[in-house]
Order: structure tokens, then C-alpha cells, then sequence
């Protein structure tokens, strides 16, 4: 069986920003479950990584969490996006479109297209 | 900014040690239930469930490390760690630690004591607000050898006019009398041009200074005076300003008093310790007419802000240029005249530059002793700690982390031996300075400051680190398999860490033979130099001064002839040869004080010789003292040809004058000079004639016994500078205040002061030699002690190591001679390796050193080859006690005890 890809470095907080500002607050297991959930399971997220990296993002301000009840009612760190944390994913968002598109057309590029 | 934010909060969790382990505890335990859940409506068992759920998380010890990593600095945190660690270390073997400790207290004090020295001197000689822009103008005729010859009053006006100064200041230094109060004292005075605290841009922390726009002529009546002054004189009296003083008989009036820290600068300590300052226009009456060749001020500038002193050097040969086809009878073109801008800061420190870098290298090379003594303290304990880092790297400790361990124990040493050294020094900070000699510049602003404490921290850190990492790179570098069986049972240790203990024990003997090189050669020059033959008889000889006033009014002057003089000097000489133990009294000028006078006390005038120097032509310039007819006899100097002075040579009758062997010498070679005329200074149209020859004596410099030197009657040629010679059996204490009574019983508003036997003087002419020598003695011998320390753990330690081989030998018979021999002769290698080393460095040394020895060349054999023999002694000596317990080393328990 084909090993699944690990998360690349860096990346993993920027998935983790998006899903909170797609669902809203959410604790750690459920961002764990999503980031592996919308990669259609082809993504092995290292889940206790997510907790260091979670602890980090705050540290910069992009997210702030606070003690809240799960589903079952038991309590749960929840972490929601903060402004700071929604203008970088936007920054973000669009460096790294800009970067696939770069990338795109350097696979797109065939010999008799150059001059 | 993410970052900074992110640091910042991480730095705050650090410090107060908030832990957010709590926390994710709960969270992973809460990721752990839901993901059971999870599994367990998969449809696992709720054993396979848990275990799965416990896979996916990964390891939680792993987790909570990168976590707590995260929330605080783990490089903060490992440090403080080691620290710890480090203390415990160090204080489980407090031996090794208050060794290693002491020994850089050592290094690090010495090195900052004589910092602060260079701090005071060198770094800030300046205490004046942007001392790079101030200059001091120094004109030379430089065909004559004549160099800093004075200012004259156009020249200094050309120079305000040349643009590219800010200001130009003229000062001359002097003493004058201040009489009214109770005794009449004598102070020390600078004549200046209005503008000369506007140029140094000081003000007054009392009143004013002088209005720079002051157009006087002559000298106007205001004076400025120091704080020491105004305490002294004035009991620190607010209601100074105004109040009127009598100087020298004229009458000025307080304008300013300057602050407490302000300090004149100036070539001399005397200069630098003026008192009392007077503005002026160098123009008028009391000064000469001002003439092109009439100089007499010193020149000091502060240039254009930003304009560099080479730039503005430029400007000022172009100015020369000019000048000189403007004017080509006052500078003609064999005097070569020109004129140098030189950093007033160079001017400032003068002559002691030298010593004091010598001393700075001297002390430099005892604190990389101390270091490489410690490091290799560091390195024998590295062996016995082999085991030790084996075991920590076997645990799984990386390199980098064992390294930063190691490291931390030796900069805790270093930092705690450097503020030991520094403690030490605060401590005994003012009797140290004791040791100083006065002529030393800026002595007073010799303090032990913050600067100086940041500088012992700097060097312990960074001697720290440079030394500790060898060590701790070497320790950490380990093979594990045979460290773990080996070590501590008599293995050879490593090679490589022998071999490094070998070249530092080798670098310290080298590096102490260096030392002990200069310390001898300095020893044979101070040597030589204390045992030169002086040339005259300095023993039982007291000279004590006084200072006759000079008026601006000539009118109020009653000492304005010689003939007038005279009749004091004749009174007060009488009176002194009554005084008990007196056998013989003279007086003269302060230049005829032996050895006793700084530059600005020499009288220096162009000789004319009649016949052979033609008027307008450049005469060479003589050194001139003037002196009543006992002066020769008292001194003990003697005549060669011709006669002395006598009681019937008065102003009235011819001019005469006696020169020593080298004038004749040099100004009338294979001629006899007695019975020539000169003309000693232009403007005076009689010719003086040379009656007597005397042998040349050391009076002006220890090191120099042929300067041509003249001597003016003082009954001919007046002098206001006295100094009055007793030889006799008198009573240093009481002989003051008997010639005060004396010379104020003829004059009460005569001032007596510095009263001194010439063996003093003559001590003091050596002191900054002798400052030199003692210190770089006293480093070279705590050198030796050190490289003698080092020798004597190396060995002991090769002992120790080698112990099992030794018992072996003895067991297969050999010898306690052969045992003995095998050690020293260890000992003996490292000597002879240390001492070629040191050699080729001590040539190099000894030759950089040129100018400060005397009589001794830099490649003095006898001084090499003894300070070898005593280093090669010291190491055989200090090889001798690990030999001894190698001698006695019992086999049998040796081998056993393994």
C-alpha cells in the first residue's frame, strides 16, 4: 500500500486557518478530523502536531481559544480565526494561488511554445 | 511583527514560568475520547478502538515536549538548566573551581586595572565636547632641527583668517603670585586669547568665561579660576565673582569660576593642573611687538566641523606658501619653516603612549596565560569526566547539547573569575592607584566605571567561549564503546586531548618567556640608566622655589634690572648658609634645576656665533640656564677649561657665559671656544663672551649626555623662575618653612613652594620608567607562577594517567632512576619546545620595544639565555614533585587497585 503524502511543512497552518474560517470555532479534534476530511483522505495529518502548531498560531495572534462543551458535553478547547489571522489567510490564500498558477504553467510548457 | 509578538509572549510564559502542560493534557485526552467514540462507530472493539485512536494521536510524552517548547524558550530554558548543573559541578570540586576561578580573577583584573589606565589616558584624553575637531598647531623651522617653536601674533591672525577654523586660540603657560592672603602662594597660570574656552567650549559653572569678542590688546583684568582654586583660596565663596585679586602686583577681578571636572589640557601635569587663567591680545604692552618672528604662543584650533585634519592641513601648507613669498624676509627659505596640525589628543598623551601599550601587551599576554591555564584545568577534567559524557551521549544527549553544557561550566568559571578580578580591583582601587606615577596624564581621571566593568565582562565572556569551546568540542567527541570500557582505568586518555594539553602547556611557557624577556631587558635598561654617571653630585642636595612677580606695569616692578635682583638673591643666599647643617648655598632659573624641569622651563635660544652665523641667517638653538657662581661647585660639576663665574661679573661689566663639553663640541669642533663671542637671542645687540668649559653632566636627560648646554651669570642676566640649592645635612621636613622665614624676611609677598632633594627629583624623572618596568616584572613573574602551575598539571597528570605503565615497569625491574629520568624528561621536552617558541617571539618582542629600553640591545644575550635557564629551572623544578610520587608509586597496589 502507497504511504499517505505527510502534510509539507508550513502548509498545515494554512489548512488549519481555512477550516476555521470555513466552519467557525471548532476544537482540536475537529479540525484534525476536517484538514483530513477536505484532502478526501489523502492527507495523514501527524494529529498530535496539530496541538504544538495550534499553541504557535495563537502565540501570533492569527487564532485565539478558549474552554467551551463538545458535542457530548465534555469541555474542549475551541479555536476560532481571529481579524489578524483572517487578513493573513487572505494574503496567504494568495500567494500560494499565485505560486500553483507559476508552477501550472511551468508544466504546461511545451518546446515549440518558446520562441 | 508575528514573530516579535509570538517571542515576546513566549518570553513572558518563561519568565513566569507559565506552563500550559495543563492544558494539553486535557486536549489530547479529549482527542483521544472523540476519536474512540469515532472508532467505536466504525464498529471496532473498544480495545482496538482505543488503541487505534492512540496510534493516530502519536506519542503524548512527544507531544507534551513540542508543546511546552512552543508555549516557553527551550534555549532559555536548557540554559538555565546547565547553569545549574554547572553550579553543582562547580561546587562538588570546589579545588578545581577556586583555582580555576583565581587564576582568571587574575588575568581578568590585571587587565582591567591597566584598561582602566588606557581607558583614562588613550580612549578619553580629551574632556572637552567633540575633541576630534581640536588641533594643536605646532610650527617648525625644521632646517635648524628646531621643532614647535611658538606661534607669533600674525602668524596666529593669518590663521583665524584662513577659514577653515572655527577658532584659533594662543596660550602660553606660567606661574604668577597670589599675594593679599595670608601667605603669598604660587600659582599656576595660563595666559590665553579670549576666544580659548569658546575653542575648548567649556563654560564657567560660576560667572563667565571670556567674551570671545575681546578686542584688549594687551591683558585685560579679568580672570577665570578653578573650582580646586576657589575652594582652596576662596572657602568655595558664592559671592566670588567680582572680587579682586593681586597677581604678580597687578590687580584683576574674578569673572568665572570653572566647574570641578574641568581640566586644561596640555603637555605637562602641571599644565594640565592650571589654576588661574588671564585673557589677552598678545598685542600690546606686557607683550613684545607683534612681529612675524617674535613667538611666543602656543597655537591651539578647533576646526570647521566635518573637516578632516588632513584636509585641513592641505589648506594650511598652501597658506605657508603664501606666506613665506609674502614675506620672505621672516621666513627665509633655510629655516624651512612649516606648520603641522596635529590631533590635540596625540599632543595630550605624549611620550607615556608607548609604555602604556607595553603594558597593555604585557598584561594581555598574562590574561592568555591565565585562559590557557584554565582551558587546560578544563582538559584534565575532561578525562576524568569521560565516563560521564559517554553515558549521556549513550542516553541519547546530541553533541551540540553535551557541547553547550561544557561550554556553560567553563563561561560560569570565566564570568565568575572575571568579576572576582573586578571585585578586587574595586576594592583595593585606591591603593593601587598609589602606584601610579604622578607625571602619568590624567591621573586623577583614572576611574574604576561602568565602561570598564562592561569591559571585564566582555573579556571573561569572550575568553570564556574561546577557551571553554576546545575543551568542550574535544569531551564531547567521544567513541562511546571504548570511553565506556576504558575510561578512568588507566587508558592513555585521548591522544587528542593530550596532544592539545601538550601545545597550550607549550604556548604558556612561550608566552611567559616572552614576558620575561621584555621584564629583563626593561630591568637592564632601568638598571643602566639609575647607574649612569650622572656628571654631577646629586646627594645631599635640596632645591627649593620661589617665583619673582612680573608686572605688566614695568613702573611697579622693583626686580626689573639683574642689579636690582641681585641684591635679594645675594640677602636671601646669606641668610641660607646660616641655616643649620648648610654647607654651601646657589640659586638659578628653574632650567638649572637637574632633571627637574619640563619643557616649557627651558629657556632656548638661537646662538649666534660671531663671525660664523651672519644676521638673518638661521642659528641653531641652545638650551640656556642661568645660574649664580656657586651653582658649578654645589653640583660638583667640573671645569675643564677657562674659568667659572665670580663675585666681580656683575650686569655693569662684560657679558660672560660657560658651556658645557658638548656645545664646544658641536658649535666649535677642533676650536677652543673660550674666549669666543656669541649673541644669545637677536634682538639683544652685546656680545656675550665664553669664558669657561665645563664636562658634560646629565642635567637635562638621563638618557642623553650630550646636550650643548649654556650657563648665564644670574648676576648679568635676570631670572624670575628661582630655585635656590642647599647641600648640607638639613632636615628635609623643617628646611622649607626655615627658607620660607628666610627669603620672606627680604620679600613677604615672596611665594616658597615645592621644596625637593635632587635624589627625589632624579627618582621622579624615572618614574614612569620604573612604573613600567615594576609592572611588566610583576607580570612576568605571575607568568612564571602560572607556566610553572601549568608544567606542574600536566605532568602530575601524565603521572596519574600513566600510572599503570609506570607499576608495569617496575614490575619488569626498572629502576626508580629510570622512572624519575622518563618524567623529567617529559617535563624538559615541553621546556625546550616552550622556550624555542618563545624565543623567535621574544626577538620580535624585544625589537618592537626599541624605544623604550636603554644601553641594552633587544638581542641582549645574557638576558635571553639567563631568563631561559630560569624558565627551564622553574619547569624541571615544577616536574620534579610528580616525578618524586611516581618514584614512590608502589606497584603492587597500582595494579590491584585497577
Amino acid at each position: 500500500m502507497k504511504e499517505k503524502p505527510d502534510v509539507l511543512q508550513g502548509t498545515l497552518a494554512l489548512m488549519v486557518l481555512k477550516t476555521l474560517d470555513i466552519l467557525g470555532p471548532q476544537h482540536g479534534y475537529g479540525i484534525a478530523r476536517r484538514v483530513e476530511q477536505i484532502s478526501g483522505d489523502l492527507l495523514a495529518v501527524n494529529q498530535g502536531t496539530l496541538y504544538p502548531l495550534l499553541l504557535k498560531l495563537e502565540h501570533e495572534g492569527s487564532i485565539a481559544s478558549e474552554w467551551g462543551a463538545s458535542e457530548n458535553n465534555r469541555r474542549a478547547r475551541f479555536y476560532r480565526l481571529t481579524a489578524t489571522g483572517r487578513k493573513q489567510l487572505q494574503v496567504e490564500a494568495r500567494d500560494w494561488k499565485q505560486t500553483a498558477a507559476i508552477i501550472a504553467r511551468f508544466f504546461d510548457v511545451k518546446a515549440e511554445d518558446m520562441p | 511583527m508575528k514573530f516579535l509578538r509570538r517571542f515576546f509572549i513566549r518570553l513572558s510564559n518563561f519568565t513566569a514560568g507559565r506552563r500550559a502542560d495543563q492544558r494539553v493534557r486535557e486536549e489530547m485526552a479529549e482527542h483521544l475520547a472523540l476519536q474512540t467514540e469515532e472508532n467505536l462507530h466504525a464498529g471496532m472493539s473498544p480495545a482496538e478502538a482505543r488503541r487505534q485512536a492512540a496510534l493516530k494521536l502519536g506519542v503524548a510524552q512527544a507531544i507534551r515536549e513540542h508543546h511546552n517548547a512552543e508555549q516557553c524558550l527551550p534555549l532559555a530554558e536548557n540554559f538555565l538548566l546547565d547553569l545549574r548543573y554547572a553550579v553543582r559541578m562547580l561546587r562538588r570540586s570546589p579545588g578545581f573551581s577556586l583555582i580555576a576561578i583565581a587564576t582568571m580573577a587574575l588575568g581578568v583584573g590585571a587587565t582591567t586595572a591597566i584598561y582602566s589606565v588606557i581607558d583614562a589616558t588613550l580612549l578619553h584624553p580629551l574632556p572637552y565636547p567633540n575633541p576630534s575637531e581640536l588641533v594643536r598647531i605646532e610650527d617648525d623651522l625644521s632646517a635648524v632641527g628646531a621643532q614647535d617653536v611658538s606661534v607669533s601674533v600674525p602668524e596666529w591672525r593669518d590663521l583665524e583668517n584662513s577659514g577653515i577654523f572655527q577658532y584659533v586660540a594662543l596660550d602660553y603657560f606660567n606661574s604668577v603670585n597670589l599675594t593679599g592672603s595670608a601667605q603669598p602662594t604660587r600659582i599656576a597660570m595660563k595666559g590665553v586669547t579670549p576666544n580659548y574656552f569658546a575653542m575648548l567650549r567649556v563654560g564657567a559653572q560660576l560667572g563667565r568665561t571670556f567674551d570671545p569678542g575681546d578686542k584688549t590688546p594687551g591683558v585685560s583684568p579679568e580672570v577665570v579660576i578653578s573650582d580646586g582654586l576657589w575652594k582652596r583660596a576662596f572657602g568655595a565663596d558664592p559671592r566670588i565673582l567680582g572680587k579682586t585679586l593681586r597677581l604678580d602686583n597687578d590687580v584683576y577681578h574674578v569673572v568665572g569660576v570653572m566647574p570641578p571636572g574641568f581640566r586644561d589640557q596640555g603637555k605637562t601635569s602641571e599644565e594640565r593642573n592650571t589654576e588661574l587663567w588671564v585673557a589677552g591680545g598678545f598685542a600690546a604692552v606686557p607683550f613684545p611687538p607683534p612681529l612675524r618672528n617674535s613667538r611666543f604662543g602656543t597655537a591651539f584650533a578647533r576646526l570647521k566641523p566635518g573637516l578632516p585634519v588632513a584636509s585641513a592641513q592641505a589648506h594650511i601648507d598652501a597658506l605657508v606658501v603664501s606666506l613665506k613669498k609674502q614675506y620672505p624676509a621672516d621666513y627665509p627659505a633655510q629655516a624651512a619653516w612649516t606648520v603641522r596640525l596635529i590631533p590635540l589628543s596625540e599632543t595630550v598623551v605624549g611620550n607615556v603612549r608607548q609604555s602604556l601599550i607595553l603594558l597593555f601587551g604585557a598584561v594581555g599576554l598574562v590574561l592568555l596565560i591565565s585562559c590557557v591555564n584554565v582551558a587546560n584545568l578544563l582538559l584534565a577534567r575532561a578525562s576524568a569526566r569521560g565516563r560521564e559524557m559517554a553515558m549521556r551521549q549513550a542516553l541519547g544527549a546530541a553533541r551540540t547539547r553535551l557541547i553547550r553544557q561544557l561550554l556553560t561550566e567553563s563561561l560560569l568559571l570565566f564570568v565568575l573569575g572575571g568579576i572576582a578580578g573586578f571585585a578586587v580591583l574595586f576594592c583595593a582601587r585606591k591603593f593601587l592607584l598609589q602606584f601610579v606615577p604622578e607625571s602619568l596624564p590624567h591621573l586623577n581621571d583614572i576611574s574604576i566605571s561602568w565602561g570598564v566593568l562592561a569591559f571585564a565582562i566582555v573579556v571573561s565572556v569572550a575568553a570564556g567561549t574561546i577557551f571553554g569551546l576546545a575543551p568542550a568540542w574535544l569531551m564531547s567527541r567521544l567513541d562511546l564503546n571504548t570511553t565506556l570500557r576504558q575510561e578512568g582505568r588507566g587508558s592513555n586518555g585521548s591522544r587528542q586531548r593530550s596532544r592539545l594539553r601538550h601545545a597550550l602547556v607549550i604556548g604558556e611557557l612561550a608566552l611567559s618567556l616572552v614576558l620575561m624577556i621584555a621584564a629583563g631587558l626593561l630591568l637592564r635598561s632601568f638598571w643602566d640608566l639609575f647607574k649612569v654617571p650622572l656628571g654631577f653630585n646629586p646627594s645631599r642636595v635640596m632645591a627649593i622655589e620661589t617665583w619673582l612677580p612680573v608686572p605688566n606695569d614695568p613702573k611697579t616692578d622693583i626686580y626689573s634690572t639683574a642689579t636690582q635682583e641681585s641684591v635679594l638673591l645675594r640677602e636671601v643666599l646669606r641668610r641660607n648658609r646660616t641655616l643649620p647643617g648648610v654647607e654651601e648655598a646657589a640659586v638659578g632659573d628653574r632650567a638649572a634645576l637637574p632633571l627637574g624641569h619640563g619643557k616649557d622651563d627651558l629657556n632656548t635660544f638661537p646662538l649666534i656665533r660671531e663671525g660664523q652665523d651672519v644676521q638673518g641667517s638661521q642659528p641653531p638653538l641652545i638650551d640656556t640656564s642661568i645660574v649664580s657662581p656657586e651653582y658649578f661647585h654645589l653640583l660638583g660639576m667640573t671645569l675643564l677649561r677657562g674659568r667659572l663665574f665670580v663675585d666681580q661679573d656683575l650686569e655693569d661689566t662684560p657679558s660672560i657665559a660657560v658651556i658645557n663639553q658638548a656645545a664646544a663640541r658641536t658649535y666649535w669642533p677642533d676650536q677652543d671656544p673660550v674666549g669666543k663671542r656669541v649673541r644669545l637671542r637677536a634682538a639683544k645687540p652685546d656680545w656675550t663672551t665664553i669664558v669657561g668649559v665645563i664636562a658634560d653632566a646629565r642635567t637635562e636627560s638621563l638618557a642623553d649626555a650630550g646636550i650643548p648646554q649654556v650657563y648665564l651669570d644670574i648676576y648679568q642676566r635676570q631670572a624670575k623662575d628661582l630655585a635656590f640649592f642647599l647641600r648640607g645635612q638639613v632636615d628635609p621636613s623643617a628646611i622649607s618653612s626655615q627658607v620660607r622665614t628666610q627669603i620672606q624676611a627680604v620679600d613677604a609677598e615672596l611665594p616658597v613652594f615645592r621644596a625637593e632633594t635632587l635624589d627625589d627629583v632624579l627618582s621622579s624623572s624615572l618614574s614612569v620608567r620604573r612604573f613600567s618596568m615594576e609592572m611588566v616584572a610583576l607580570f612576568a613573574g605571575t607568568a612564571l607562577l602560572l607556566a610553572g602551575l601549568g608544567i606542574y598539571g600536566t605532568i602530575s597528570f601524565l603521572v596519574n594517567e600513566q600510572s599503570r605503565e609506570i607499576a608495569i615497569r617496575f614490575a619488569l625491574g626498572a629502576q626508580r632512576r629510570d622512572i624519575l629520568r622518563m618524567v623529567l624528561r617529559r617535563g624538559l621536552t615541553l621546556a625546550g619546545a616552550g622556550a624555542g617558541v618563545g624565543l623567535a617571539g621574544a626577538l620580535i618582542v624585544s625589537h618592537l620595544m626599541t624605544g623604550l629600553l636603554y644601553g641594552v640591545s633587544p638581542n641582549d644575550v645574557s638576558t635571553f639565555a639567563g631568563v631561559t635557564v630560569v624558565l627551564t629551572s622553574v619547569a624541571l623544578a615544577a616536574s620534579y614533585i610528580p616525578a618524586l610520587s611516581a618514584m614512590r608509586l608502589d606497584p603492587i597496589t597500582t595494579l590491584h587497585s585497577e
